[in-house]
């Protein structure tokens, strides 16, 4: 079968790169179901983005949930095997309250997740994938990458305490230099401490710039191990195709209750919010008892008919006005004839309302000709 | 060439503020024609204003139609939009307070009424000092909802008090402090960081 590229959608179109973008590096399709039991999204609400799910009951009494993530439920039906790293992507709706509109969407997403024995070079995949993945949907995209590790090895060195810190991260991820020194001045932090955290927030750009100026700041401040892992990650990155998409930016800040290590967010030219979301996070695997790391990312598929959504111009290419009388057979043989150059052709008794097209013919004893 | 969208609010406040991204060099002379277009454009600097309710610049900011805008941090607190909050342009100062008749003793043991047009604020508020309250939204003329016995309490923007003290009110408890801030969209921060950092610059410059 021969697909005609341009009736594709973006997000159709977006699928079928990224599903062989995935399986060219040995990632298998996850299948799941659209329910699930509801008890699994209590136990880990914060996990969620939005912590409405839409809920009924099943024949057996049991409160179950449409999907509202997909993480979770195949978090819970991996198993650990120690030296091994399980890798599946999947292509779900999941349904969840969307920020803007304060209702249930259903919303197309497509993913993958790490599960195992994460190590550097699950990582390094995984952002490589992250970025090939914006690539293959828009030539001008940006991903945007954090280490938690990072920013927790700061404000352990700086003795920060809970409260502080989830106020402090608020204003990293609002950029907000100003209101973090007010808090640090509320706080008692030293000049010198402040303007190491306000560093955070300021840097901002490619990683060839932005890593010598990180160990400048911090090289012997803090715990060296996420400084140095990061930047062996983003050298190892430097070598690909993508590397000139990277960004480093603290701003891009998930739940520190779940995730640890490298966080991303990714952008396309042309829509206004973040298209592409992930992270390690071992943190909730931990919470859920298990010995496994993992690292994953989902990418949203419904922000993309945003991008170059410019008007149509037409619905068909040529429409065909034929009478009562016409022959079945002159008028069959006028469509084919119209559509054999790969024009679309309506074929109507009369004009449709609301229907734009390029061009209107009519078919009548002497043929067809233009009106 | 890259434009700049930049939506200011509506009032003096955006005038005060236009002056400073002027004096930035994101001139657009043609704003200060006295007439009732909404939006102007000068190209040569590569920026479009427009002029939007100040309860909306938040909106367009985070929808993108806007790629950076001045809003007061009451809208912000109240509606918390997926926006980076990038500079305190330290005017348009006012203070987010609790008011009440001036003869008002609280009862810790009942229920408190609070009318508000910022229900969010006042929720987060009393939520984190554990009080149980009972929120009325009203729109407009907060004020006399105390005095008709609708509300004990009010939470509002105070700027100089007047209207507080014209209708027998008074402060109770400052909330927060408010200034106008500089907000920006986040992927317009990526996609037109020189533009927008050239902006933040040029506003640190010229407050220090």
């Amino acid at each position: 079968m021969i697909l005609n590229d341009s009736l594709l959608k973006n997000e159709e179109k977006a699928i079928f790169a990224l599903r062989e973008l995935y399986a060219a590096y040995g990632y298998s399709q996850y299948k799941m179901s659209k329910f699930e039991e509801y008890d699994l999204y209590v136990r880990n609400k914060d996990f969620l983005i939005s912590d409405s799910v839409i809920t009924f009951t099943d024949t057996n009494g049991k409160l179950m949930a449409l999907k509202p993530d997909v993480t979770l439920s195949i978090l819970k039906n991996c198993k650990d095997k120690s030296g091994q790293v399980q890798k599946v992507y999947y292509n779900e709706n999941v349904y969840r309250v969307s920020g803007a509109t304060h209702s249930f969407k259903e919303i197309m997403q497509v993913g993958l997740e790490c599960i195992g024995d994460i190590d550097d070079y699950a990582l390094y995949e995984v952002l490589l994938l992250a970025a090939k993945s914006l690539a293959s949907i828009s030539v001008s995209s940006v991903l945007d990458i954090s280490h938690l590790g990072i920013i927790e090895a700061l404000f352990d060195a700086l003795g920060i305490d809970d409260g502080e810190r989830t106020q402090m991260l608020k204003c990293i991820g609002e950029k907000s230099v100003h209101s973090l020194t007010a808090i640090c001045e509320k706080c008692s932090v030293s000049k010198e401490d402040t303007e190491l955290l306000k560093s955070l927030i300021t840097l901002y750009g490619k990683p060839s710039d932005i890593v010598p100026k990180l160990f400048s700041l911090l090289d012997g401040k803090i715990d060296s191990a996420p400084l140095i892992q990061f930047s062996n990650i983003l050298s190892a990155l430097e070598n690909t195709e993508i590397y000139n998409m990277l960004r480093i930016d603290f701003s891009v800040i998930h739940d520190i209750g779940y995730y640890n290590g490298i966080v991303f967010k990714g952008f396309i030219e042309g829509i206004p919010e973040g298209v592409l979301a992930g992270g390690q996070y071992d943190k909730l695997l931990y919470k859920m008892g298990r010995k496994s790391g993992a690292i994953g990312f989902a990418v949203y598929l419904d922000l993309l008919e945003r991008i170059n959504s410019s008007e149509k111009q037409s619905d068909v290419d040529i429409l065909l006005i034929y009478k009562d009388n016409t022959p079945l057979s002159s008028l069959a043989k006028a469509v084919k004839d119209l559509s054999a150059n790969g024009k679309s052709v309506m074929a109507q008794k009369g004009i449709p309302e609301k229907i734009k097209y390029a061009e209107l013919m009519k078919l009548d004893e002497s043929g067809v000709s233009k009106i | 060439m890259k434009m700049l969208n930049i939506a200011l609010p509506k009032g003096r406040l955006g005038e005060k503020v236009y002056e400073q991204f002027a004096t930035a060099g994101f001139e657009c002379p043609s704003i200060k024609e006295n007439n009732r277009k909404l939006i102007f454009e000068n190209e040569e600097c590569g920026v479009r204003y427009f002029w939007v309710k100040p309860s909306d610049v938040a909106i367009y900011v985070e929808r993108g139609a806007a790629d950076i805008g001045v809003c007061g941090k009451d809208i912000l607190l109240e509606y918390s939009p997926d926006v980076y909050e990038l500079y305190d342009l330290d005017i348009g100062k006012c203070r987010m307070a609790v008011a009440a008749k001036k003869d008002f003793a609280d009862d810790q043991s009942r229920t408190l009424k609070v009318a508000t047009k910022f229900t969010n604020i006042a929720k987060n508020y009393y939520a984190s000092i554990g009080r149980d309250i009972d929120i009325i939204h009203l729109n407009g003329s907060i004020e006399i909802a105390p005095i008709l016995g609708l509300s004990d309490v009010i939470v509002d923007i105070v700027e100089t008090g007047t209207t507080l003290k014209e209708n027998n009110l008074e402060v109770v408890e400052t909330i927060v402090p408010i200034s106008a801030r500089l907000i920006a969209n986040k992927a317009s921060f990526k996609f037109k960081n020189e533009l927008v950092e050239r902006i933040i610059h040029s506003m640190e410059n010229g407050n220090d």
